[in-house]
């Protein structure tokens, strides 16, 4: 599902983010990205969906050479990854069902497809009744659910999200986790950066430490790691 | 591209616009007016050019014979030059007939000066030629000329010339300006959609994150520039059109002063819209592109 080789990224400002870096995730797996502030995570999150190029190494997400891969192929990679982030990145303007059906629409998808597929979406992130209300009138944990909806919303085979519970509460944040345990029981693949211990050492899953740019340590059912 | 894609790029555009509504004002204004000056110019043109082919038809020779030449020496000499290759006709004004035009164009208010002149009619013969094909006019003018007995002639051409120079030059400096406004206009119209890229960076940041194309992403600003452009072509020709049919049924269809016809409302409606709607397009969709590869960072 993703593959990594030998990837190294270096920053225009001489920055080394990634010094290196080979890893295998099969799918269906659901993997921690963990280690210290500045290490790489997003880095590393950043190579998988496109929004940086490595300077050295082979990626493969999804069938995508990404390293080879056209700027005008871009497109056709990032809709088969859903990507989520801490600040949750939704349009003001737009109610939940809106927020959710831009993803499809902007993809061209037919009109008769997007009401079911966005139900269905808000359905599984359990938002159904708050289709109409706009995310200022929602809690943090419910806009974060709004973007997952949205980045699910396509069926993607990956979901790529980065400290998706970093600007929520303990309470929130679980129940952010049961949403993306049952995505992943479905069988789609999620890599998610965090650095929430609790949810680490609670949720047993594969944990990849990052430092300095290199992986440390990356082992099954593994603990957070770390104090913070 | 599907009907519906187009559809939905176009409402995107005019959303743009609106949302920036005093921009896109701006911008459509300076389009308009610029379309507008040159619309306006452009029926001048229309109707001088009409005018031109209009009065070269007119166009006769005066030929003033000598004064000494008397009216049965100007018969001949009147043969003579119908003979010329290039001439289609002759007409003869006797001194006496020249006298009784004199009469007529002076007036009443002179008529008793002119009795007073009238036994000692100075008057040279005149004949009025034209030339068979009045482009040529100036040629065989200068044949008449070499004819012996001819004093002087009028050609007409000369006033003409004057006429054409004259609207040349206003043509030039015209076009100049409305250059010069055109520049302008493209620029307000790209800084318009550059101010809509970025009132929508958000969400072309999700586009681009949830898979759109980058055309995708382009088409609603490009569309935008196309809507300033057409909407900014739409308002002149509005104006001229129907302000020039207004003017054509008022005067009656001929210009006031020299009753020459004028272009018909019509047509030059049908003629200054192509124009007009082709460069506003074409101003709206370079700014539209322009801004889209400046500021679209995609
Ligand atoms: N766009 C950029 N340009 C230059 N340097 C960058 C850029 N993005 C990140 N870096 C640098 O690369 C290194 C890795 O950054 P990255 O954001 O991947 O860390 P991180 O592990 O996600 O940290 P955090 O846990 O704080 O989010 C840092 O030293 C950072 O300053
Ligand atoms: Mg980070």
């Amino acid at each position: 599902m993703i593959e990594m080789s030998d990837v190294w990224k270096e920053y225009p400002n001489k920055t080394m983010a990634l010094s290196g870096v080979s890893i295998k995730v099969n799918k269906g797996e659901f993997l921690y990205i963990v280690g210290p502030s500045g290490a790489g995570k997003s880095t590393f999150i950043k190579l998988m969906y496109r929004e940086e190029r490595p300077t050295k190494g082979h990626i493969f997400v999804n069938g995508f050479n990404i390293d080879r891969l056209k700027e005008r192929k871009v497109p056709y990679l990032r809709r088969n990854i859903g990507v989520i982030f801490q600040d949750f990145k939704l349009l003001p303007r737009m109610s939940t069902y809106e927020n959710v059906a831009f993803a499809l629409e902007v993809i061209n998808t037919p009109a008769r497809h997007v009401k079911r597929r966005v139900h269905d979406a808000l359905e599984w992130v359990g938002l159904l009744d708050k289709a109409k209300m706009f995310p200022n009138q929602l809690s943090g944990g419910e806009q974060q659910r709004i973007a997952i909806a949205r980045a699910i919303v396509n069926n993607p085979a990956v979901i790529i999200a980065d400290e998706p519970t970093g600007n929520l509460d303990p309470e929130t944040s679980w129940g952010i986790m049961k949403v993306f345990q049952r995505i992943n029981e479905r069988g789609t693949t999620i890599v998610m950066a965090t650095h929430n211990k609790d949810i680490v050492n609670t949720i047993r899953r594969r944990v990849v430490a990052i430092e300095h740019g290199r992986i440390v340590r990356d082992e099954n059912k593994g603990l957070y790691g770390y104090d913070d | 591209m599907t009907i519906r894609m187009i559809g939905r790029h176009i409402r995107e555009g005019l959303k743009n616009m609106w949302r920036n509504g005093w921009m896109s004002f701006a911008s459509v204004s300076a389009v308009a007016i610029t379309l507008l000056i040159l619309g306006a110019a452009m029926v001048v043109a229309l109707n001088a050019e009409q005018l031109s082919t209009y009065v070269t038809g007119e166009l006769e020779i005066n030929v003033y014979l000598n004064q000494q030449v008397t009216d049965a020496q100007g018969q001949q000499v009147a043969r003579e030059i119908d003979q010329l290759s290039g001439v289609k006709s002759v007409q003869y004004i006797s001194k006496e007939e020249g006298f009784k035009r004199l009469k007529k164009m002076v007036g009443t208010q002179y008529a008793s000066f002119m009795e007073s002149v009238n036994s000692g009619n100075t008057l040279p013969v005149q004949l009025v030629v034209k030339a068979a094909n009045p482009r040529e006019t100036t040629k065989v003018a200068a044949e008449i000329l070499s004819v012996p007995s001819v004093h002087n002639i009028q050609d007409g051409e000369n006033v003409l010339g004057k006429l054409f120079s004259f609207l040349n030059a206003v043509r030039d400096v015209g076009l100049a300006f409305v250059i010069a406004l055109i520049i302008t206009a493209m620029f307000l119209i790209s800084n318009t959609i550059r101010l809509a890229i970025f009132s929508r960076r958000r969400e072309i940041e999700i586009m681009k994150l949830v898979g759109a194309t980058n055309w995708f992403i382009r088409w609603p600003f490009v569309w935008e520039g196309i809507l300033i452009g057409v909407l900014g072509a739409a308002i002149p020709f509005a104006i001229i059109a129907y302000g020039y049919q207004f003017l054509y049924h008022y005067s009656g269809g001929a210009f006031v002063a020299l009753s020459f016809p004028l272009m018909k409302a019509g047509l030059v409606a049908h003629k200054i819209g192509g124009i007009l709607f082709g460069i506003g397009i074409i101003i709206g969709l370079w700014g539209g592109i322009m801004s889209v590869r400046r500021f679209l960072r995609i």
